[in-house]
């Protein structure tokens, strides 16, 4: 199978036809409804408590390692799709290159799950404290 | 060139249908589900629009639409404008790389691929889409200057991008079998009943535990659980903007089972695709008329998964926040990091040296046995230890 850049052409009609659907109901949702402005309504609802300062405040920083966590994990795991695809073949071709190639992803696995255990030990994932 | 124009006017023309279909199923989940809710709870469901409500969807749109379009005051204008679009946007492009069917033959020597674009990164494209789609909820939660759209929305962040990593490792083994990232690829490898399911049960539990959790369904609905966040991150929103939100709900769980029916249940297959295309009196069009049976028993697969979604919100209750996160992390990602090492070590042992299919199916089953032997032994024996501490 050969794949050239003009594949990409028809995602060109499914992005016009999904932007025309969202920008067509925005704008009849926003023409069609009608329009009452007050103080009170317009202020952030709360469960009908009075909204006390910006609700930017700073959050629980577990949300933050989370988010570095993934970005270091997601990219460790990016690494292994161009050896998973290429598995097969190595597989069918000489089974000596298939071991070598399972052994080596079993070393950099190990050494992924040795910082998933430090992580898990730090406590960063213990959301109880 | 003009057979390459009109392919392209074929192509549009079939984008244009899966996106009706996408919206048309969207729509009708929406009635379903109540439907499926009412039975489960021995209730009659909406009856009133229509003959046994079948016009209910065109109701409930036409309320939205009539609603109040409220901004609040003290919330950003165009990104509060943005988040529900582009939450809406990624949903309705995800589905450009299903293959929804094999090919037709239009005549004159035009072959249609009933696919929105084959392209040789295929699933990769599934997951950018995917990880795009947190920014819609984040977008949304962050511009209402609300406390608990906020919270709601970095809990969906969060658990968005932690099932995330389960779910890339659980492909790992489904692209270890089909030596391709093409979705068409991994289709084909699955024809007459090849169907990855036989090879990888657990690579599938992951996924589909994975697909609850980046739809936020239940029991993974902890962003806009009404109990604690009012509404979570859509709390503010009103009209068509909510309206996009629940709606894109609605299509990523239709193309996640169209996904999943690809990856993993052979996709357009049916098991008498060769018999179809061979009829006699159906004459040339036999080749057509399989193909477009494999089209509509695609979207059976993925209505079945959209039920199973209905099936499980009224069956599961919500997990709390920490088990949610310790299900995902501490579960999942060591899981198909197994799941991985057992598929490789069952392909060296079983593809060469004369082994048949059969045994690579046999030798992932008995790994998935031994595996839940070994967890229910150790769980077991810790038990055991904890009830002598105590005693």
């Amino acid at each position: 199978m050969n794949y050239q850049p003009s594949d990409f052409l028809p995602i060109l009609v499914q992005l016009v036809a999904a932007l025309a659907f969202i920008v067509a109901t925005m704008l009849a949702t926003h023409w069609l409804g009608p329009k009452r402005h007050s103080v009170l309504k317009d202020d952030a609802f709360e469960c009908g408590i009075e909204s006390v300062g910006d609700a930017r405040t700073p959050i629980s920083v577990k949300y933050f390692l989370v988010a570095i966590l993934f970005v270091l994990f997601d990219v460790e795991i990016i690494f292994m799709y161009p050896w998973a695809v290429n598995f097969m073949g190595w597989v069918k071709s000489t089974s000596d290159v298939a071991i070598t190639m399972f052994l080596e992803m079993l070393v950099f696995m190990g050494l992924l799950l040795l910082g998933f255990i430090y992580v898990i030990k730090k406590g960063v994932l213990t959301w109880e404290k | 060139m003009e057979i390459t124009s009109t392919l392209f006017t074929a192509k549009a023309i079939y984008v244009g249908i899966i996106f009706a279909i996408t919206l048309g199923v969207a729509a009708y989940s929406t009635y379903f589900e109540r439907i499926i809710a009412a039975f489960m709870q021995d209730r009659v469901g909406p009856d009133r629009a229509g003959p046994f409500g079948i016009l209910q969807p065109l109701a409930d749109a036409v309320k939205m639409f009539m609603k109040e379009d409220f901004i609040p005051a003290n919330s950003n204008k165009w990104l509060f404008i943005a988040g529900p679009c582009l939450s809406m946007l990624t949903a309705l492009m995800t589905s450009a790389v299903v293959p929804f069917g094999d090919q037709l033959d239009l005549g004159d020597g035009i072959i249609l691929d009933l696919q929105g674009i084959d392209v040789n990164i295929g699933i990769l494209w599934v997951f950018g889409i995917v990880s795009l789609g947190v920014y819609g909820v984040l977008i949304g939660g962050w511009a209402s200057n609300n406390k608990y759209s906020l919270i709601g929305a970095i809990r969906a962040a969060s658990q968005n991008i932690s099932y995330e990593l389960a779910m890339g490792l659980s492909i790992i083994a489904i692209l270890m079998l089909s030596g391709s990232l093409s979705t068409k690829s991994i289709v084909e490898t699955q024809q007459n009943g090849h169907w990855n399911i036989l090879y990888q049960p657990l690579g599938f539990v992951i996924f589909l535990v994975c697909a609850f959790a980046e739809c936020n369904r239940t029991p993974f609905d902890l962003p806009e659980c009404e109990t604690e966040l009012i509404g979570g991150y859509h709390t503010e929103y009103s009209s068509m903007k909510l309206g996009f939100y629940l709606f894109s709900e609605y299509i990523n769980m239709f193309i996640s089972g169209a996904v999943m029916a690809t990856l993993y249940f052979g996709g357009y297959d049916y098991l008498f695709n060769d018999y179809v295309a061979q009829i006699s009196w159906l004459g040339e069009y036999a080749y057509n008329v399989s193909a477009l049976l494999g089209l509509v028993v695609l979207i059976v697969k993925a209505l079945i998964f959209v039920f199973i979604f209905m099936w499980v919100r009224w069956t599961l209750p919500r997990f709390r926040y920490d088990q949610l996160m310790g299900l995902g992390w501490t579960g999942l990602i060591p899981l198909a990091m197994f799941n991985v090492v057992l598929t490789g070590a069952s392909m060296l042992f079983t593809v060469n040296d004369g082994g048949s299919n059969w045994m690579t199916v046999g030798a992932s089953w008995a790994g998935v046995i031994i595996m839940l032997v070994v967890t229910f032994a150790y769980s077991e024996m810790k038990y055991k230890k904890k009830k002598l501490a105590t005693a």
